[in-house]
């Protein structure tokens, strides 16, 4: 599977990730291609009859009681925070 | 050309557990802001979520009423975007494997007619924060209290042709969470919110148009103007030789129309794959079957119940069986009178009258089951007539007494039957009334019907209203034309 300049340039934007020069972009290019060969090369496997796995450990999820068990800790979270104002927050403008 | 709408609807319904869904902060509405957003909640590096039991059960549990397939496995994936107010830079949701599978529900239309709307799925999810526009210094403030609130999200088949028919199903699924309690379905706070997908075709088409989104609907009224905007606007648009796009788009009640939300629209890619930190979700039998155990008396089942058994008309069972609270206020009411009809009759009378006049809940009803029930007891032994009941009514929602027979002992409000003391008050009237005793049997015998009203009155208020009022008209009748 190929992947060319334009699916880099649109990976990059669903990720939010700048790429500054085509240069940069091509060097993705060759990297994700490399990747996307050996994951060719995986696909080769027969998996006929193999179920799909989501998760590699063979266990389930282990469910919590429907209890309230943290306290506020809005002060010690908030100070690592850039930018807060009446205990928001903040973020550069959002313009829907 | 004649065209049929076809609607599918994607209910949020916000689960009502104590904490979230994936960590143990709380999930009480109106906290300050932040106070409630957890580690977990806020995507801090290196926590772990862990599923909650009490959102899983609630799932089961919607899934169970309405008669859906819980498959013995269910997944959890991330569905990834940004937005500031997602702060994992996804939510965590389910996909391939959901939690509910194909249901069905049944909704009532007018005349009594009903269809199946069939459910495709339901699945878990956490909501997202809040993002509040206001001008912070050219920013936008991010209140995470919400994230991490469980929702289930309910998928239904584009099986609706009509506004009132998705109305109606909404209705249906409101009643459903409600009586199972795992809602408090306050559509106002935003704990259920649907997106509405709309789409016309052909009468008579098969293949579906192409369908418009309309997202975050927040009320029974608007998805019901909403869909009537876009439905005209698609006709319009096609008829005048445009074509439908597919889009999302925003419902405005101010000006009552639907916007198209992104210009530069770009599929949305969600890249959706199992999330690494949560593992399959597995139910076993007997856990699906303690939560079969737990549930109640659904809507449907007890509208048809009070239609069978209780002889309520179809319309009655319907408005009864609409809440739970109605539905409980009605049926404590009826255990302490024993009179399906009676009861009815005084649970959307008199009462949904002074609840609607000062727009109290029925749950914070001033007058008790136990105290209407009382009162009903007493018109049905005859003990007091239709008139006193009114008067004991609004004694009990004025607090001016503990109970019926009180108010009715206090105020010497017991109905006379005695035929001596009514025809003594009634010698008394005919006594005072000369001219008009007079009038009365001058009159043509056709006439007296109407004139013996004013002798009625007067012996009712000889007897300030406690008079049998059959009585009174009987022997009133003997006297006055026995001369």
């Amino acid at each position: 599977m190929a992947i060319e300049h334009a699916d880099v340039l649109r990976a990059a934007h669903l990720a939010r990730l700048g790429i500054n020069s085509d240069a940069e972009a091509a060097g993705y290019v060759d990297d994700l291609s490399r990747i996307l060969e050996m994951v060719d090369r995986l696909q080769a496997v027969d998996t006929q009859g193999i179920e799909p796995l989501s998760h590699p450990l063979d266990t389930t999820q282990r469910l919590r009681a429907d209890e309230v068990t943290e306290e506020n800790q809005r002060e010690r979270f908030q100070a690592c925070a850039p930018a807060t104002a009446e205990g928001l927050y903040l973020v550069p403008r959002v313009v829907e | 050309m004649q065209w049929e709408t076809v609607i599918g609807l994607e209910v949020h319904v916000q689960l009502a557990t104590q904490s979230k869904i994936f960590s143990g902060a709380s999930t009480a509405f109106g906290a300050e802001p932040n106070t409630q957003a957890c580690a977990i909640d806020l995507g801090l590096p290196g926590v772990l979520p862990v599923l909650n039991e009490g959102a899983v059960a609630m799932a089961v549990q919607f899934g169970l009423a309405i008669d859906a397939h819980i498959p013995d496995t269910s997944l959890f994936e991330r569905k990834n975007y940004f937005y500031p107010d997602l702060p994992k830079g996804y939510q965590t949701s389910q996909m391939a494997q959901p939690i509910v599978g194909k249901g069905e529900v049944e909704i009532v239309l007018d005349d009594d007619v009903r269809k199946r709307i069939r459910i495709h799925h339901a699945h878990l999810e956490e909501d997202a924060g809040k993002s509040l526009h206001e001008d912070f210094h050219g920013m936008s403030g991010i209140d995470l209290n919400r994230a991490g609130t469980p929702l289930l999200e309910i998928v239904s088949e584009p099986d609706m042709r009509s506004a009132k028919e998705a109305v109606a199903y909404i209705r249906a699924i409101h009643a459903i969470v409600t009586y199972l309690g795992i809602s408090d379905g306050n559509m106002a706070e935003g704990s259920m919110r649907c997106d509405v997908n709309v789409s016309v075709r052909p009468k008579g088409q098969e293949a579906f148009g192409t369908r418009a989104e309309i997202k975050n609907v927040n009320s029974f009224r608007f998805v019901e103007r909403a869909i009537e905007f876009e439905v005209e606007r698609q006709i319009e648009l096609i008829e005048d030789g445009g074509k439908v796009v597919q889009e999302t788009r925003l419902y405005d009640p101010d000006q009552d129309e639907t916007r198209s939300m992104r210009t530069k629209e770009e599929a949305n890619d969600y890249r959706y794959f199992p999330c690494p930190d949560l593992l399959p979700v597995m139910l076993d039998s007997a856990y699906i079957e303690h939560q079969r155990a737990t549930l109640p008396e659904l809507p449907t089942e007890k509208r048809h119940r009070f239609e069978n058994s209780l002889g309520l008309s179809t319309y009655d069972a319907g408005v009864l069986s609409a809440t739970r609270p109605t539905a409980e206020y009605f049926e404590a009411v009826l255990a302490v009178c024993g009179d399906a009809k009676q009861a009815a009759n005084w649970v959307q009378g008199e009462l949904s009258g002074h609840l609607n006049r000062e727009n109290i809940d029925i749950s914070n009803s001033p007058v008790t089951p136990e105290q209407l029930g009382g009162l009903v007891s007493r018109v049905l032994d005859d003990t007091i007539n239709g008139k006193a009941a009114k008067q004991v009514f609004a004694a009990l929602w004025n607090n001016e007494g503990q109970s019926a027979d009180e108010i009715i002992e206090a105020r010497g409000l017991k109905q006379v039957t005695d035929t001596g003391a009514i025809e003594a008050m009634i010698d008394q009237v005919i006594a005072d009334s000369p001219v008009q005793v007079a009038q009365y049997r001058d009159a043509d015998p056709e006439k007296r019907g109407k004139m013996i009203g004013y002798f009625v009155g007067q012996v009712m208020k000889a007897s300030r209203g406690t008079a049998n009022p059959q009585q009174v008209n009987g022997l009133l009748k003997q006297k006055l034309d026995e001369a």
